[in-house]
């Protein structure tokens, strides 16, 4: 079978196909994985299921918009460094930011937690989905902590000496020392913000594979074979899984 | 805008006084800032709203 290519960059003009000779290779492996994971209808789709319209659907992406402020916020913190964020009026205000954003961030991915809960949303294959959120919260809570460990005042001294003994009686304050400002700055602007970003991109290309999670049939419709959500996840209404 | 400023950190100022240490709840061994008890009130309204109020829809969209 011959595959057209372009004659520039001997890449094939459709996308879908391979070379012959190249069929074997890792990357079109995975590549073809990833595809046949996500087609691009699905990791962009248009339209969203009518059980979608509610306000409780909200609550996730809202959780991204505050992470996605956390993040700039954090970035610009970065660039200018503590003494601007301390004394300068706009280094005040971009801190600021930074915290009132992580209290919505918060205030939001409770919210959602809440409504993914009283909705089981692991039914129907997602229960890789309902754990990456699991697991998105409990780093956050970690990046939180150290962040208020980072602010340099009075504060994250009393945060730091009241968390040791807790700490420490885990035995894990012989590798994460709460008092140690440039371990707990690392942290917080290094590992936990690349663990909380890699999780909640995971768990919205989870989202985006397995489909919203639909509520839980109405009584008069349970066992009536009504199906909804999307094609690797499709259930009848009043299923469990 | 500095005098507006003024104005309403005065307004807001009057409404909650931030000075002075926090308020807390003890309910047996529960020990919880009234803060963060008024957080989590808001969160549970917030959830109860969300679910109660309609999602107005524009035409067509279903799926």
């Amino acid at each position: 079978m011959t595959v057209e290519t372009d004659s520039d960059t001997d890449v094939p003009v459709d996308v879908s196909a391979d070379l012959p000779e190249d069929a074997e290779q890792w990357t079109a492996k995975l590549r073809h994985a990833a595809v046949e994971a996500l087609p691009p209808q699905r990791l962009m789709p248009d339209r969203q299921p009518a059980y979608v319209a509610s306000w409780i659907y909200v609550f996730g992406v809202l959780t991204i918009a505050a992470l996605a402020v956390v993040i700039l916020t954090g970035m610009v913190l970065a660039i200018f460094g503590p003494t601007w964020w301390h004394v300068s009026s706009t280094g005040l205000f971009v801190n600021s930011l930074h915290l009132w954003s992580v209290e919505v961030f918060f205030f939001a991915m409770v919210v959602h937690l809440w409504g993914k809960f009283f909705m089981a949303a692991w039914r129907g294959r997602r229960r890789a989905t309902w754990i990456t959120g699991v697991v998105s919260f409990v780093v956050s809570v970690g990046a939180a902590f150290t962040g208020y460990l980072s602010q340099q005042n009075f504060d994250s001294q009393w945060i730091s000496t009241q968390a040791k003994d807790g700490i420490n009686s885990t035995g894990a304050g012989a590798i994460f020392n709460v008092t140690n400002f440039g371990q707990m700055l690392m942290w917080h602007i290094m590992l936990l913000p690349l663990a909380v970003v890699l999780l909640v991109g995971v768990h919205v290309l989870l989202v985006r594979r397995r489909g919203v999670v639909p509520p839980f049939a109405p009584p008069d419709q349970l066992g009536k074979g009504v199906e909804i959500a999307g094609p690797e996840a499709t259930m009848t209404l009043g299923d469990e899984p | 805008m500095q005098m507006l400023g003024a104005v309403l950190g005065n307004l807001l100022g009057s409404l909650i006084n931030l000075n002075g240490s926090g308020h807390y709840v003890h309910w047996g061994f529960i020990q919880i800032s009234v803060a963060n008890l008024v957080l989590i009130g808001l969160m549970v309204v917030v959830f109860v709203a969300a679910i109660l109020i309609p999602f107005r829809r524009h035409g067509g969209g279903d799926q």
